[in-house]
């Protein structure tokens, strides 16, 4: 044990000469490879919950919107990825708590610079309106009294499970993007886009698979506009990015990237094609794209994860923020003893 | 100083208090370690042996409260700096790793070797309280940020939040944990146990104020002494995180220590993140209105 430590010492030692670090900045310095910032405690619930949100936040304005164009078959079926993307938003979240329990303490307060929190009462707010909205739109009619509360309350739910799920189905977009986490924080322009197009694809995909083909028509094309929306902000999003793209072709994000796109692709060419006709097509093409969202869902949150990982790109943009004269940093040198003195320490800002 | 507004306390406002770790002074004893361990009670981190020189506890976390730093340097050797016997020297300490694979610290020549005491940054504008979804992270009447633990519910989002990488979850546990600056102490009038306990005074605590005057004056004695890379780090407010209440005098560049060197309260950006929720809002009814409203009914 000993033996293989010096031996791990001395390799260090060996590859860092001081000199040479100077010169290629791409490599960033680091303590021991270690990260800089921590990696999220974030389970598997939570890009659950984000594509859940997604679709359920989706899914209540679909189908309030079918409601008033009278297409009531339609508009049960998407009541149904309503209730079912809100019902287990919090199920969801609750779970991934280090103390469940607690979970009614996400509402103690209301406060705009954490998204969690506004995103705890807007899921509330949308649960609510959502769970009432959609199991009136359910259930079948009955003469009990709690059924008739449930119609009264469901007038208004349905207008306020609609709006709010536009919240819904994006700020998780905005939860990610206000961390260290360097690939999420870069990305606070795009992230809430490119999950409303994942949230309109699940929601018109869920509802096309579910609805006899005569009546999914604006399914169909909330669908495949998400679908487009989402092919085409993921390059946008890598774009703008940079270097700090470079984990999201890598490993687990890498992966589940390539595999978002080939099933939204083919999804969307099903639901297009044949959609229309057949309803195994519509259950088929449906299923694709949701699995797409889905995936495109982990992609972002495993390459937060491998970002926050690696040293480097916490590291070299801020070096490159520095160098380009964007920003002092964090450090303030003298830059020679007796003429900073007598410049009155050029260094120290608002020290004094 | 007035960059740090503690309105709510009123007249129980308490002067802004903190850390001024001077690693030039730091001996890496890690008794400031073990006197925050035993002080706050923190559980044991047996984290395993690290063969990163004499650091086995790897990082700051929620059993590790303070951590030090050690890092393994080969000496500068300028082109016209240090004579030709001293590149002579490091070579053969090169031929001795080679041939015997043993390290000779103290050998001393060719090498350099730097400690620091990291510790929550106690940060002026605090990405952790921000986000904070429950209030369990608040600022307190002396300026330092601590996590109540009667009211944290391990939401996590504290953890990716903090540029430094101070907070963890603790397992087991659920909650978030960190630094409190030693709350209970300062209540009392004590100074924190790991600036008690350090024996070289490389943690000095104290009020802000006149920390950073102590410290300007010690970089400016380290810069006279040829100590080039030494610099102040976090003791300025204007940097990303508004200056912090835990700043450093280090002696190289902050990332060589695992310290971030441009770290930034992302609050400053949340107005962008909400203005790109609206926009993708509006994007996702306008995709719904046209695809139901627009187009057949069917």
């Amino acid at each position: 044990m000993t033996a293989a430590g010096s031996a791990n010492g001395h390799a260090r030692l060996g590859s860092f000469p001081a000199a040479v670090e100077r010169e290629a900045p791409r490599e960033a310095r680091s303590y021991h490879g270690q990260p800089v910032i921590k990696e999220p405690i974030w389970h598997p619930e939570i890009p659950w919950y984000f594509f859940a949100g997604g679709l359920g936040g989706a899914s209540a304005g679909l189908a309030w919107l079918a409601e008033l164009r009278g297409n009531e078959v339609l508009a049960r079926r998407a009541w149904i990825g309503a209730l079912v993307g809100t019902g287990m938003s919090p199920v969801l979240l609750i779970s991934d708590l280090g103390r469940p329990a607690r979970f009614l303490y996400m509402l103690r307060m209301f406060k705009v610079t954490s998204p969690m929190s506004v995103g705890s009462w807007v899921l509330a707010v949308s649960g609510g309106a959502a769970s009432a909205a959609g199991l009136d739109a359910l259930l079948p009619p009955a003469r009990r009294r709690w059924r008739r509360l449930l119609r009264v309350a469901a007038i208004p739910a349905r207008p306020a499970a609609a709006a709010a799920g536009l919240p819904l189905a994006t700020y998780t977009g905005a939860l990610i993007a206000q961390t260290a986490v360097p690939v999420w924080h870069e990305a606070r322009r795009e992230l809430p886009a490119l999950f409303a197009a994942g949230a309109a694809a699940s929601a018109g995909a869920l509802a096309s698979a579910l609805t006899p083909v005569a009546h999914a028509g604006p399914a169909r094309r909330l669908a495949l506009v998400g679908c487009v929306a989402e092919l085409a902000i993921v390059p946008l999003m890598e774009h703008r990015l940079g270097e700090l793209g470079e984990p999201y072709h890598r490993e687990a994000a890498g992966a589940y990237g390539r595999l978002a796109r080939g099933l939204t692709v083919a999804g969307s060419l099903l639901l297009a094609a044949r959609a229309e006709r057949s309803r195994a097509a519509a259950a088929a093409g449906g299923a694709l794209v949701l699995a797409g969202a889905a995936c495109e869902r982990w992609s972002v949150f495993k390459a937060g994860f491998q970002s926050a990982r690696d040293p480097r790109y916490t590291v070299a943009p801020q070096r490159r923020r520095i160098a380009g004269g964007r920003t002092r940093g964090a450090s303030r040198r003298v830059v020679a003893a007796g003429a900073a003195r007598a410049a009155g320490l050029a260094g120290r800002g608002g020290a004094s | 100083m007035s960059e740090l507004e503690v309105r709510t306390y009123g007249g129980e406002a308490r002067p802004r208090v903190g850390f001024f770790t001077d690693t030039s002074l730091c001996i890496g004893c890690k008794a400031c370690e073990v006197a925050c361990k035993e002080w706050n009670r923190v559980p044991e981190s047996p984290q395993g042996f690290t063969g990163n020189s004499y650091d086995n506890s790897i990082d700051l976390g929620a059993n590790r409260w303070r951590h030090v730093a050690f890092v393994e340097q080969r000496k500068e050797l300028g082109v016209d700096g240090v004579a030709a016997g001293g590149l002579v020297e490091a070579a053969s300490l090169e031929s001795l790793v080679t041939d015997t694979g043993l390290q000779t610290y103290q050998d001393g020549e060719g090498l350099r070797w730097l400690m620091a005491s990291d510790v929550c940054k106690h940060c002026t504008h605090a990405a952790c309280l921000e986000v904070c979804p429950t209030g369990a992270l608040f600022r307190t009447e002396f300026g330092t940020v601590v996590v109540q633990e009667d009211v944290c519910n391990g939401c996590g989002y504290c953890i990716p939040a903090c540029p430094f990488g101070v907070l963890d979850q603790r397992e087991g546990d659920g909650r978030a944990w960190k630094c409190t600056l030693c709350y209970d102490r300062l209540k009392d009038d004590k100074e924190p146990a790991c600036a008690q306990a350090c024996p070289t005074d490389s943690i000095q605590f104290g009020e802000l104020e006149e920390l950073r005057g102590r410290a300007d004056r010690r970089l400016e004695q380290l810069a006279e002494a040829g100590l080039e890379g030494a610099q102040l780090y976090l003791a300025d407010s204007s940097d990303g995180v508004g200056g912090a209440g835990a700043f450093f005098l280090l002696l190289d560049d902050p990332e060589v220590y695992g310290l971030p060197p441009d770290p930034v309260d992302t609050t400053r950006d949340v107005g962008e993140s909400w203005a790109a929720v609206g926009v993708a809002a509006a994007g996702l009814a306008a995709a719904l209105i046209g695809s139901v409203l627009l187009g057949g009914r069917r």
